[in-house]
């Protein structure tokens, strides 16, 4: 029992990111539509984001300070190796999620009206579509084989790492998911307001058609730059992952051209947790493939076992919370009289 | 530039900067808690203004905490590889713990902001109670790491010169924990308490808006209540702070005090510059024997001087003994200017009819509404900065009294900075960036004060949304 702490913590950690992935990225995914709203109901696009994630966007964004703190208390060796080998990347990711952040709310809380274009919001816009795509290039990154690490020393090629086809298109896969799993939310969240839902639909069919197209073509690259990867996802069990993302993807689309939203957005997020969990059997059991392992860069078991400890304490506090944000938040407002959530207040 | 300047440079700064909003998503929540509780019991709108207004300052000032808070989390990494692959197994825990803490905080702030019209009064105020719980929990853990860095404990050196033996419980509860949390969690009521109260005392002052005086004094009296007692409480927990030192940082303690020499009966010396080429601090106010007393408890003990270490083991003198005079010079200013608001606003009371005739005189107030002294407004208005400037000179104390130590006596700065060639880059994009936030943020926090300047604005229906981007302003209940 006492070797698989790391394989617990680890599976922590996926859980992390996969809340991550599906709550932080339709909040970045709701910046990509926030900047490429046009039209004449571009102001209605950008009020229904803003509502949508207003109150919930902070706690989402909690999930990525989680991981980071999983990593560096549980794995030090491998943050350490990703932090020298991502110093470019990292920076940029933390340019963009201060910004973001600090743009979100400086045009909510300012006295600008959320809906007319404006400066905070274009960076808002921009911030929202850098991030995902350089996070996607950095978990694309680490799985290639081209971030060496030797004797604790990260190897002067492995900076440049996160620039390759492989990566780029990882990135650029995971802007897609983000856009995809916005889209299909706030078909939900604009429920009465028609025209504005059938606009979400819309953009969450063509940004599942580029999602496709990006994942078949990732698949193809992993067969060139990560061989190991591709290996892995054509055989069992990443493989069964992989054929059963294969038949969520369309099955969600399908909901969606239904216009079936809620069953689309069970689908899509089911999609992506197959997708990533997928990507981490194959990972497994590499942190960073091929030298940084689960078992080799973890902390002692001291360490783990105190953090596995601290996890019934804190999840039980924190689950009860989030249904909470969640229900008063993403179900029906109590205080409309049968109204939703995007009705005007009275 | 070189690498390890270039490193410390962007760490102060980001740690700079993200303090000053950690401090006030610790102390805002509090006081607009006290503000929403006052219209509760007694109606009192204005009292709700307020706690509408601090609430959008603090989701603002929050959420810059929040991603700056991010930013160093990632960097402590970024610019500290060795340091964390070592510390992170040990200091961890205190930012699991931590997380915990801040994501319920991240979560109940969500539920007071955009909630005012969802829950009813007493479910929204109680949301801002953990809030303001958690909020100071996340501070206090986060300290834990801090203190650990200048007492190291919870582990044996290995022979490749990593921990063996981890014992992570022992590292978060490491001896220096509990003075630290204490002095920083006080340092943030008292910075944010003294901040909000200049401000609100600047407004009475210029009088533009003679509706808003209640408002304004409201203000005052609930951010000074903060900061005045947590300015009476600070001398005693820094004292402490000082004895600590003397036992497990002596060189940090004599840095502090520009004591280079080891002596017995040492003066407390106030102000003066250190010259650590002559091992002397010129120019400075010496009261006979009061460092000995302060460290020791007794007129003749022993205080060690820098001339006990070796000089590769010597803070920056000048730097950690500046900014200690600053943070115990603001703190003495903050203490003056609390009581003097204490004196006029006991002063001011007003007379109630049941006093009886003997009890007239010095404590029976009728004097004058302390909110019409000009001069104490000023001085609430100059001792504004006073919190904020000590909490930053606080902090560079305790971090450049520690060097060249990143883990105390285990492992040095310059061992642990990373072998990337970009930091000087890095460092220039995040002046930059915090630079700009800075700029954007005040025009924003001057725009956020005058929305409540205007007189249309103290009607209760002005803050209604007129439409339905209202979720993220905030109406006020009919």
């Amino acid at each position: 029992m006492s070797e698989l702490w790391p394989e617990l913590i680890g599976a922590v950690g996926l859980v992390a990111v996969l809340a991550y992935a599906i709550l932080a990225g339709a909040d970045f995914g709701g910046g990509v539509w926030d900047l490429l709203a046009t039209g004449r109901r571009a102001d209605a696009h950008r009020r229904a984001i803003a509502e949508a994630m207003g109150p919930v966007w902070e706690a989402n964004h909690v999930w990525l300070i989680f991981v980071i703190v999983l990593l560096f208390t549980c794995f030090p060796g491998a943050y350490a190796a990703l932090s020298v080998a991502f110093f470019v990347p990292f920076h940029l990711i933390l340019a963009g999620v201060v910004l973001r952040g600090a743009s979100f709310v400086f045009r909510a809380h300012g006295r600008e009206a959320v809906a007319t274009p404006s400066s905070w919001g274009r960076v808002f816009g921009i911030a929202s579509t850098i991030t995902p795509v350089l996070l996607g290039a950095c978990l694309g990154a680490i799985s290639t084989g081209n971030i060496r690490v030797q004797g604790g020393v990260v190897s002067a090629g492995s900076t440049l790492a996160w620039l390759r086809p492989f990566p780029l298109v990882t990135g650029l896969l995971a802007l897609a998911v983000c856009a995809y799993l916005a889209a299909v939310y706030l078909t939900i969240e604009t429920e009465g307001e028609r025209e504005v839902q059938e606009d979400f639909r819309r953009r969450a069919l063509r940004v599942w058609c580029i999602a496709g197209a990006l994942s078949v073509a990732a698949l193809l690259l992993a067969a060139v730059e990560a061989p190991r990867l591709w290996g892995e996802l054509t055989a069992a069990p990443a493989g069964t992952a992989l054929v059963f993302g294969a038949l969520l993807a369309p099955a969600s689309a399908a909901a969606m051209w239904r216009r079936r939203y809620g069953i689309a957005r069970v689908l899509a997020v089911g999609q992506v947790v197959v997708l990533l969990a997928g990507w981490a059997l194959a990972q497994w059991p590499y942190i960073i493939y091929p030298d940084v392992s689960l078992h080799g860069a973890a902390a002692p078991e001291a360490t783990l076992r105190a953090v596995a400890f601290t996890l019934p304490f804190g999840l039980g506090l924190l689950l009860p919370s989030l249904w909470l944000l969640f229900t008063v938040f993403k179900g029906r407002n109590p205080a409309l009289p049968g109204g939703t959530i995007t009705e005007p207040g009275p | 530039m070189d690498t390890l300047t270039a490193a410390r440079l962007q760490m102060e700064v980001s740690l700079g900067f993200h303090m000053i909003f950690a401090a006030v998503g610790m102390a805002m929540p509090l006081m607009m808690l006290i503000a929403e509780g006052r219209y509760l019991r007694t109606g009192d709108t204005e009292a709700l203004r307020l706690a509408q207004t601090w609430a959008k300052v603090t989701a603002v000032l929050f959420a810059i905490g929040a991603v700056s808070g991010t930013a160093l989390s990632f960097e402590l990494g970024l610019l500290w590889p060795r340091f964390m692959a070592f510390a992170g197994p040990l200091i961890g825990t205190a930012f699991a713990l931590e997380g915990y803490a801040f994501f319920i905080e991240a979560i109940f702030l969500g539920l007071y902001l955009y909630g005012w019209k969802r829950l009813s009064p007493r479910a929204h105020w109680l949301c801002g109670v953990p809030v303001a719980v958690s909020g100071a929990l996340s501070g206090i853990l986060v300290v834990s790491a801090n203190a650990w860095m200048q007492s190291p404990v919870g582990f044996k050196l290995g022979p490749d010169g990593m921990p063996v033996d981890v014992d992570p419980v022992a590292a978060l509860f490491n001896p220096a924990w509990p003075y630290m949390a204490a002095h920083s969690t006080i340092s943030t009521y008292q910075a944010v308490g003294f901040a909000a109260a200049g401000v609100y005392a600047w407004a009475l002052l210029r009088n533009r808006a003679p509706w808003r005086r209640h408002y304004n004094r409201l203000a005052v009296l609930i951010s000074m209540s903060l900061g005045l007692v947590a300015a009476l409480l600070q001398p005693f927990v820094g004292d402490l702070l000082a004895k600590r030192a003397h036992l497990a940082q002596p060189a940090k303690l004599a840095a502090m005090e520009g004591q280079f020499r080891t002596e017995r009966g040492a003066p407390l010396r106030l102000g003066g510059l250190p010259d650590p080429a002559t091992g002397e601090t010129r120019w400075a106010i010496e009261i006979p024997r009061a460092l000995s007393i302060l460290a020791t408890g007794d007129p003749q003990g022993e205080v060690q001087g820098l001339e006990a270490f070796p000089r590769d083991q010597w803070p920056n003198v000048v730097i950690t003994h500046l900014a200690f005079q600053v943070m115990v010079g603001a703190g003495v200013a903050m203490i003056g200017v609390g009581l003097w608001f204490l004196w006029a606003w006991w002063r001011g009371r007003p007379a109630r009819a049941t006093t009886s005739g003997a009890g007239r005189g010095l404590l029976a107030g009728a004097g004058v509404d302390w909110a019409s002294r000009r001069w104490l407004l000023w001085g609430l208005v100059l001792a504004s900065p006073l919190g904020f400037l000590a909490l930053q000179a606080g902090w560079i104390v305790t971090e450049v009294g520690r060097q060249p130590w990143i883990i105390y006596r285990v492992m040095r700065t310059s061992e642990a900075v990373t072998p990337a060639a970009e930091v000087g880059s890095s460092l220039a994009a995040f002046v930059l960036l915090y630079t700009g936030l800075t700029v954007a943020l005040v025009a924003l926090l001057r725009r956020l004060a005058r929305t409540t300047d205007s007189p249309e604005a103290g009607s209760p229906e002005a803050g209604r949304p007129a439409t339905k981007e209202g979720a993220a302003g905030i109406p006020v209940r009919a």
